[in-house]
C-alpha cells in the first residue's frame, strides 16, 4: 500500500515537473531589433596615457560606449526586458560576471536577476576600484588590486545602477538589476530575444543609459514569435 | 464564554495590537551610544535650530547655504556638499562598505567635525544633545528602519613600531596604487586626483597628507586604520578590507603617518632616523617662510 502510493506520488511529480518543463521550453517569444533615429553623439577616443598597462592593450585607442552604434542604424547594449505581466523569478545560482579588462568593463552593461550572485574580476596589471553608484541598492567601493580574488556581491532590489572606476575617469558600466529571467541585451545589430515566454499579456521595456526608457505592450498566446522593435531618438550631444 | 468576556478579550487584543507598533515607532526614534540615549524629538528642535541651514529642511543636503540664491544663484556658499541624510549614505563609519553606520559612528562624527569642510566640530552641544540630533538624523532615512548597521570591523591591537613596517607601508602603498590618487608624496596630486568627482557628481579632492594631522574621519592611527579598511563610502575612497591582511594594514599605518611631515609622530621620528627616511622627508619638507628668510641663498 504504501508503496503504491509512493509511486503514484512519484508519476505525479514527474508529470507535474514535466508540464512544467513544457510550459518553459515552450512558449513564445518576443524579438526584434534596436535602432535610432537622427544623429548619435560621435564616440570620443579615450586617452589611456595615464594607465600605460592598459593603453598598451589597444592597438587603437578605444573609443567611450555611451552610444554604441552599428550599420543601419543599429543601437547597442539596449537592455530589453519585460517589465510588467511576467512573476518575479528566482535568482539563477551562476553568476553574473563583469570583467575588468584593458581598463574597460566587459560588458559594458550587465543584466542579471535580483538576489543574482555578481563577480567582479579584474584583469588587469592595475588596482581598480568597483563603485557602483547604487540608490535604491546599497552604495559600495571597493579596491581590487592586481591578482587579488573576483569580488562576489548581490543586489536585491532592482535598479539601473551606473558603475565606475574612480582611478580611471573613464571607465563606466552599468549594472542592470532587474525582477525576472526574461531579458536581454541588444547586440551589436540591434537585435534582441526574449525566449520561453508563457501566454500572456506583457510590457516590453527597452532602457538606454543616454537615450532613456521606452515600453511597449505585447500579447503572446501559444508558441508565437511576436516582433517589437524600438526606435530611440538620438542625441547629438 | 460569555459575550461580554468575549469582547473584553477582543478589546485588549486590539488594545495590545494597537500598541506594538507605538513601542516599535518610539525605539526608532532613539539613538544607543553606550550609556547614553538619544531621542528623536529633542533632536528634530536642534536640527531645526543649528543644522538645518546646511543640511536642508529635508535632510537632503541643499540647505539654504548650499542652495544660494539672490545674487549667487550658481555660486553655493560651500564648496562641499553638506551630507545628504536622505541617502544614509556615510563617509565615517566602522562598519564595512555598503552598510549602515553605527549609532556612536555619527555621534563621533557630530563631535568631531569634518576637516576642510564646513563641518564644525559641535562640542558647544551637550553629549546627550549630540546623541538627540543622531536619534533625528536617522530618521530622514527609511533605511534605518529597514535595515540593521552593518558587523563593526575588528581593529587589531597595534604592532610595535619598527623601520620594517613603515618600509613594508611603503611597498604596498606603490603596489596599492594608493598613489594614483593622493600622490606619490601623498600630497593629493596623483594622476588621477584631478577627475575625481564623489557620488553626487561633485568634485572631491584626495587627502592631502603633507599638511595637518587631522583625517576626515579622526586623528588617531585607528582612525587611520578604519579608514582605509571601511572605505569613505560616497566619494572615491574604496574599502581595502578584503585585499590587505590586519597587519599589513598596520604596516600602512605607519607609512602614511611619515607622509604627514608636519605632523610630530613617533612614525616620523623613527623614519627621520634612518638614512632613506631622513633624505626623504628632508626632501619633502617646505623650508623657509612666505617671507622668503630661512631659504638659503
Amino acid at each position: 500500500m504504501r508503496a503504491k502510493l509512493i509511486s503514484i506520488t512519484a508519476a505525479l511529480a514527474l508529470i507535474f515537473a514535466a508540464a512544467l518543463l513544457h510550459a518553459r521550453a515552450g512558449g513564445g517569444t518576443i524579438s526584434g531589433k534596436v535602432t535610432y533615429e537622427g544623429t548619435p553623439a560621435k564616440p570620443k577616443p579615450i586617452d589611456m596615457s595615464k594607465e600605460p598597462s592598459c593603453a598598451k592593450q589597444h592597438a587603437t585607442p578605444i573609443t567611450t560606449e555611451t552610444v554604441v552604434t552599428g550599420p543601419g542604424n543599429s543601437l547597442e547594449n539596449v537592455v530589453v526586458y519585460i517589465s510588467a505581466g511576467a512573476p518575479d523569478d528566482a535568482a539563477p545560482s551562476e553568476p553574473a560576471t563583469f570583467d575588468q579588462k584593458g581598463c574597460q568593463y566587459i560588458p559594458h552593461v550587465l543584466a542579471f536577476q535580483v538576489n543574482q550572485p555578481l563577480k567582479v574580476i579584474n584583469d588587469d596589471q592595475t588596482s581598480h576600484n568597483i563603485h557602483p553608484l547604487a540608490k535604491v541598492n546599497r552604495e559600495w567601493n571597493k579596491s581590487q588590486p592586481p591578482g587579488t580574488p573576483p569580488i562576489v556581491d548581490k543586489y536585491d532590489k532592482p535598479e539601473f545602477i551606473p558603475v565606475k572606476c574612480n582611478v580611471h575617469p573613464w571607465m563606466h558600466g552599468t549594472f542592470a538589476v532587474l525582477k525576472n529571467s526574461h531579458h536581454a541585451i541588444s547586440g551589436q545589430d540591434g537585435g534582441f530575444s526574449l525566449p520561453n515566454l508563457p501566454a500572456g499579456k506583457y510590457t516590453v521595456t527597452g532602457w538606454h543609459e543616454s537615450y532613456g526608457e521606452q515600453t511597449q505592450e505585447v500579447t503572446i498566446s501559444g508558441s508565437e514569435t511576436k516582433t517589437v522593435n524600438f526606435v530611440f531618438k538620438a542625441k547629438p550631444y | 464564554m460569555s459575550a461580554h468576556k468575549i469582547a473584553k478579550s477582543l478589546l485588549l487584543t486590539a488594545a495590545v495590537l494597537l500598541t506594538l507598533p507605538l513601542l516599535a515607532v518610539a525605539q526608532q526614534g532613539e539613538s544607543h551610544m553606550g550609556k547614553l540615549t538619544g531621542h528623536s524629538d529633542a533632536g528634530k528642535q536642534l536640527y531645526f535650530r543649528f543644522c538645518w541651514g546646511c543640511h536642508g529642511f529635508r535632510g537632503d543636503g541643499s540647505g539654504e547655504n548650499w542652495l544660494a540664491t539672490g545674487n549667487y544663484p550658481t555660486q553655493p556658499y560651500l564648496n562641499i556638499q553638506p551630507r545628504n541624510f536622505d541617502a544614509a549614505v556615510f563617509k565615517c563609519r566602522s562598519t564595512p562598505t555598503g552598510t549602515l553606520p553605527l549609532d556612536e559612528d555619527l555621534y563621533n562624527s557630530v563631535g568631531r567635525g569634518f576637516v576642510m569642510s564646513n563641518m564644525p566640530p559641535w562640542i558647544s552641544l551637550t553629549k546627550q544633545q549630540r546623541a538627540d540630533l543622531v536619534a533625528f538624523i536617522k530618521s530622514f532615512s527609511p533605511r534605518f528602519k529597514s535595515e540593521k548597521p552593518g558587523d563593526p570591523i575588528t581593529v587589531p591591537a597595534e604592532p610595535k613600531l619598527s623601520v620594517e613596517s613603515i618600509k613594508h607601508g611603503q611597498e604596498l602603498f606603490q603596489k596599492l596604487e594608493c598613489w594614483k590618487c593622493h600622490g606619490p608624496e601623498g600630497r593629493g596630486d596623483g594622476p588621477s586626483a584631478s577627475t575625481l568627482t564623489d557620488s553626487n557628481d561633485q568634485p572631491i579632492r584626495p587627502y592631502n597628507f603633507a599638511v595637518g594631522s587631522r583625517f576626515k574621519c579622526g586623528a588617531t592611527n585607528q582612525d587611520l586604520y578604519k579608514i582605509f579598511m571601511t572605505g569613505l563610502d560616497g566619494t572615491p575612497m574604496p574599502s581595502f578590507a578584503d585585499v590587505i591582511k590586519p597587519e599589513e594594514a598596520w604596516d600602512l599605518v605607519h607609512f602614511l603617518r611619515t607622509l604627514q611631515v608636519t605632523h610630530k609622530s613617533p612614525e616620523l621620528a623613527l623614519w627621520e632616523s634612518t638614512k632613506e627616511g631622513a633624505e626623504q622627508i628632508a626632501s619633502r619638507r617646505v623650508s623657509g617662510t612666505p617671507t622668503g628668510s630661512g631659504i638659503k641663498q
